[in-house]
């Protein structure tokens, strides 16, 4: 890959954070809180993908984000006022923008004209703005800011002194210092010198070759970070110098008698004398203030690959410490008292560095919610129904891994909400609702796990309904006494949510059944509450990872497995009066009123030796989601251990009732359960409760 | 003809000793009871001694299980199962041989591995069809070295039932 494709490429990873960034202030501005924050986001962000354009030479982009920029920056300065029409153009611009975003990284192009009608409204816009701003009385920043673009005056106009010194081969690599020079003139009033000194002579002059640097000083209010956010794409840290002046050197003349001077021009390269000193522009700026400016790193981009790997090695040596803890273990203590401690910390340190490795991999769950705001509106628009979306908690940290598969469980939670849930404007007016429906987000960490609500205001589940569909397709006797719970979980049954449930909106024909397996696969759960005529709630419970487990080691004969402790409700020896056998079915359990359905693991698994009957053994009565409460009988319980989860089907296939694998202390593989999947594969004993409810 | 004293390395890599061009095979030869089996040695990852494994439940009879491959978890196939002739009850002389095929790793149980041979690739035969016995349909062909028959053994073919999703 030459430098030019590596550009290519950090500019459109770039661009995706940017455009996210984008959307979020539009839909900011969308829901009237259109405040400077809010608007500066949408500047810097357009203004970024847009340096980054011109750098690339995406001239379309270039031209169609400048007069969205022009737009946004008359509404940062409240030369325009935010409308609800202007606030749809600048979200469809917004579209644009992405659209010639993804146009230029695939090589292609829009369609002659796509952006035509947009870029049109922006330049009546500003225009607009602009007319409006002649004609004001008096220009409050003076005959010093020539540039009309240059910020509003009551933001105090900083000086700073850029050193551009790139490498030789500048231009091979793509860049071109005139259009660094242009952008910095767009943030403010731009003296340029250039430095020609190192130009050789004409006989050994290489004309693809920089000989020229640059001492850019530069008025504006834009900030340091606006300034290094022109280089960012072109330069690297190590050729640039960004210094703040202060009153005193500000008044210094900044170039010294052989260099090249120029106004707001491009320099061209002229056969000048060389001079001996090209360090003289920078002398008038201080060694201290020079450490202060110096670009501070607080982020880095790192492969995603390269974490996954410290997460497995991490995984690997917190397994090897165990087995370490474990050989030792057969050791008399008070024998090797300096040993067993050495043993205690580092099992200590290897926990911490597991910590601390998945938490580099963890990210706030705003990257998916951001996009959510976008999709309630543009359903809400299409359903014709007036909808706002509260967000919070959006800063809650998980996983990669889990962030990654939350996108599409809230996408169709979201949907079902405005779809299903929330009433028409006039429906609501007749039910003495505010015409405005309400969709909630929240994200919270609850005892280790995500939990992540979507909640409506609208008219609930309407129960008759599921009932009357579940009964006519056969997933529900007819006669089948059910509690609410119960009811409302049907719509989760495959087969339920199809037709009139998924309609066109929720186009993709996925149901809520898909949501659940999908998240259920996750070791997540979803639940749902509903109040007639008040609204439901969707619970998606996850775990903080996918890469440790907390679990309950549990024997049954000789084979070792482990039950995810999230899914244990408790765990109990029945008295074998309470077990009771159904004709024609598994056997059931008789707990406080309840009869639970039994999923017998020795025989699932046909292990040898493993426990006969309940009472022998032990039953962990566990939440098997979809299949309602079930008791799984396993020989005895083990202990309980923080294991770290392997794929089974990377080498193998997906197996039945088995969610992975994980490496006990002793070196050996212990499966994990997949309780939901047992109760399901198990047919005889699993019953659904709907089932052994009728 | 030039060839004075020119080194070439590339021709000392690829050509085999005594000046035969012909394409060679190398093959890791093992035995299940009295017959030698062959693996084509660019599919075999390593060779261990065999260790306890972890049942699958619900799988064939020929998946022994899984173990742990320094933090992987690997499957084990019970080729004599595989073939048709009965469970291995594997004791510490038993041994594992490792293959990579595709992105999978996979472990077969063997009796015991003989050696490692060279041969011309033409002078493996086509196995004659007897009878679309499925053991038979898992071979790749067969050669004789030292006058013994080898079968040579499609890693794909056998991994098939286990890798289909």
């Amino acid at each position: 890959m030459d430098e030019l494709d590596q550009l290519r490429q950090t500019y459109f990873q770039d661009c995706d954070e940017l455009l996210g960034e984008l959307e979020s202030a539009l839909m900011a501005l969308d829901n009237g809180r259109a405040d400077g924050d809010t608007l500066n986001d949408a500047f810097r962000a357009i203004h970024s993908i847009k340096g980054g354009a011109d750098i690339l030479h995406f001239d379309r982009l270039v031209r169609f984000a400048h007069s969205f920029e022009s737009v946004l920056d008359r509404l940062r300065l409240g030369k325009l006022v935010v409308d609800p029409e202007l606030a749809s153009l600048m979200l469809r611009a917004g579209d644009a923008v992405a659209d010639l975003v993804r146009a230029a990284e695939a090589g292609t192009e829009m369609p002659d004209g796509y952006e035509n009608e947009i870029a049109d409204a922006l330049h009546l816009l500003a225009q607009v703005a602009e007319t409006a701003d002649a004609t004001e009385p008096s220009d409050r920043q003076g005959p010093a800011a020539p540039d009309e673009r240059a910020p509003a005056a009551d933001t105090p106009l900083r000086h700073y002194r850029v050193q551009l010194s790139p490498p030789g081969d500048l231009f091979r690599q793509g860049n071109e210092p005139q259009l660094l020079i242009r952008a910095l003139e767009r943030l403010g009033n731009v003296k340029t010198v250039a430095d020609a000194s190192a130009l050789p002579p004409l006989a050994s002059f290489d004309a693809e070759q920089c000989y020229l640097r640059w001492t850019i000083d530069i008025r504006t209010a834009a900030g340091l970070e606006a300034i290094q956010d022109v280089f960012d794409l072109a330069v690297d840290k190590g050729d640039l110098e960004i210094v703040e002046l202060t009153a005193q050197q500000t008044d210094a003349p900044a170039a010294s008698t052989a260099d090249i001077v120029s106004e707001a021009a491009a320099p061209t390269p002229a056969a000048v004398p060389s001079s001996p000193s090209s360090t003289a522009p920078a002398s008038g700026s201080a060694p201290a203030s020079q450490a202060k400016a110096a670009p501070t790193v607080n982020s880095i981009r790192v492969d995603l690959e390269k974490l996954d790997y410290l997460v497995n090695l991490v995984g690997e040596l917190v397994i090897s410490q165990s087995m370490l803890a474990e050989q030792l273990s057969v050791l008399p203590t008070d024998k090797f008292p300096a040993l067993s401690r050495s043993i205690e910390e580092m099992s200590q340190h290897a926990r911490n560095l597991q910590d601390g490795v998945m938490a580099v991999r963890t990210q706030p769950v705003k990257s998916v919610f951001a996009r959510m705001p976008r999709l309630v509106r543009d359903l809400a628009v299409e359903t014709g129904k007036n909808v706002r979306l509260l967000i919070s908690g959006e800063t809650t940290e998980v996983d990669k891994t889990v962030v990654e598969q939350l996108f599409d469980p809230l996408i169709h939670m979201i949907r079902n909400a405005v779809d299903h849930g929330i009433e028409s404007p006039v429906e609501r007016g007749a039910n003495g609702k505010a015409a405005q429906g309400t969709v909630r987000l929240s994200a919270a960490h609850v005892g280790g796990r995500i939990v992540i609500q979507v909640t409506d205001d609208g008219r609930g589940i309407d129960r008759a309904r599921v009932r009357a569909r579940a009964v006519e397709r056969g997933l529900l006797d007819a006669d089948a006494v059910l509690t609410e719970e119960q009811l409302d979980n049907l719509i989760f049954l495959p087969g339920l949510s199809t037709a009139e449930r998924v309609s066109d909106i929720s186009g993709r024909g996925v149901g809520m059944d898909v949501v659940r397996r999908n998240v259920e696969r996750l070791g997540g759960r979803v639940l749902i509450r509903s109040v007639a005529g008040r609204g439901s709630t969707f619970y998606l419970s996850l775990p903080l990872t996918l890469a440790v487990l907390d679990g309950m080691v549990v024997g049954v004969g000789r084979e070792t497995y482990i039950v995810p402790l999230t899914v244990i409700f408790e765990s109990l020896r029945p008295q074998a009066r309470d077990v009771h056998r159904l004709v024609g079915g598994g056997d059931v359990l008789y707990v406080r009123g309840e009869y639970v359905p039994l999923v017998y693991l020795g025989r699932a698994f046909a292990v040898p030796d493993a426990t006969r009957e309940p009472w022998e053994g032990l039953v962990m009565l566990v939440d098997a989601d979809a299949g309602g409460k079930i008791g799984v009988v396993v020989d005895e319980i083990v202990g309980q251990q923080q294991v770290v989860i392997k794929s089974v089907e990377s080498n193998y296939r997906a197996l039945p009732g088995i969610a992975g694998a994980t490496i006990l202390g002793n070196g050996r593989v212990a499966l994990i359960l997949d309780v939901a999947g047992l109760a399901q594969s198990s047919g005889d004993a699993g019953q659904s409760p709907e089932s052994a409810a009728a | 003809m030039s060839s004075v004293g020119f080194y070439d390395p590339l021709a000392a890599l690829v050509g085999e000793a005594g000046g035969d061009t012909r394409s060679m095979l190398q093959v890791v030869c093992f035995t299940i009871g009295e017959e030698s089996y062959g693996i084509d040695i660019r599919q075999v990852r390593e060779i261990r001694a065999w260790s306890a494994t972890t049942s699958l439940p619900n799988t064939p009879e020929f998946v022994m299980g899984v173990i742990n491959l320094r933090g992987t978890i690997v499957p084990i196939l019970d080729l004599r199962a595989r073939f048709g002739r009965g469970q291995s009850e594997p004791t510490k002389a038993h041994v594992v041989v490792i293959v990579a095929i595709e992105e999978r790793v996979i472990g077969m149980l063997v009796d015991a591995v003989s050696d490692i041979v060279t041969l011309p690739e033409d002078e493996v035969r086509p196995v004659p069809e007897i009878g679309g016995s499925d053991a038979a349909e898992c071979l790749n062909g067969l050669a004789t070295v030292n006058d013994q028959l080898i079968a040579l053994v499609s890693v794909e073919r056998i991994t098939a039932p286990i890798t289909v999703h």
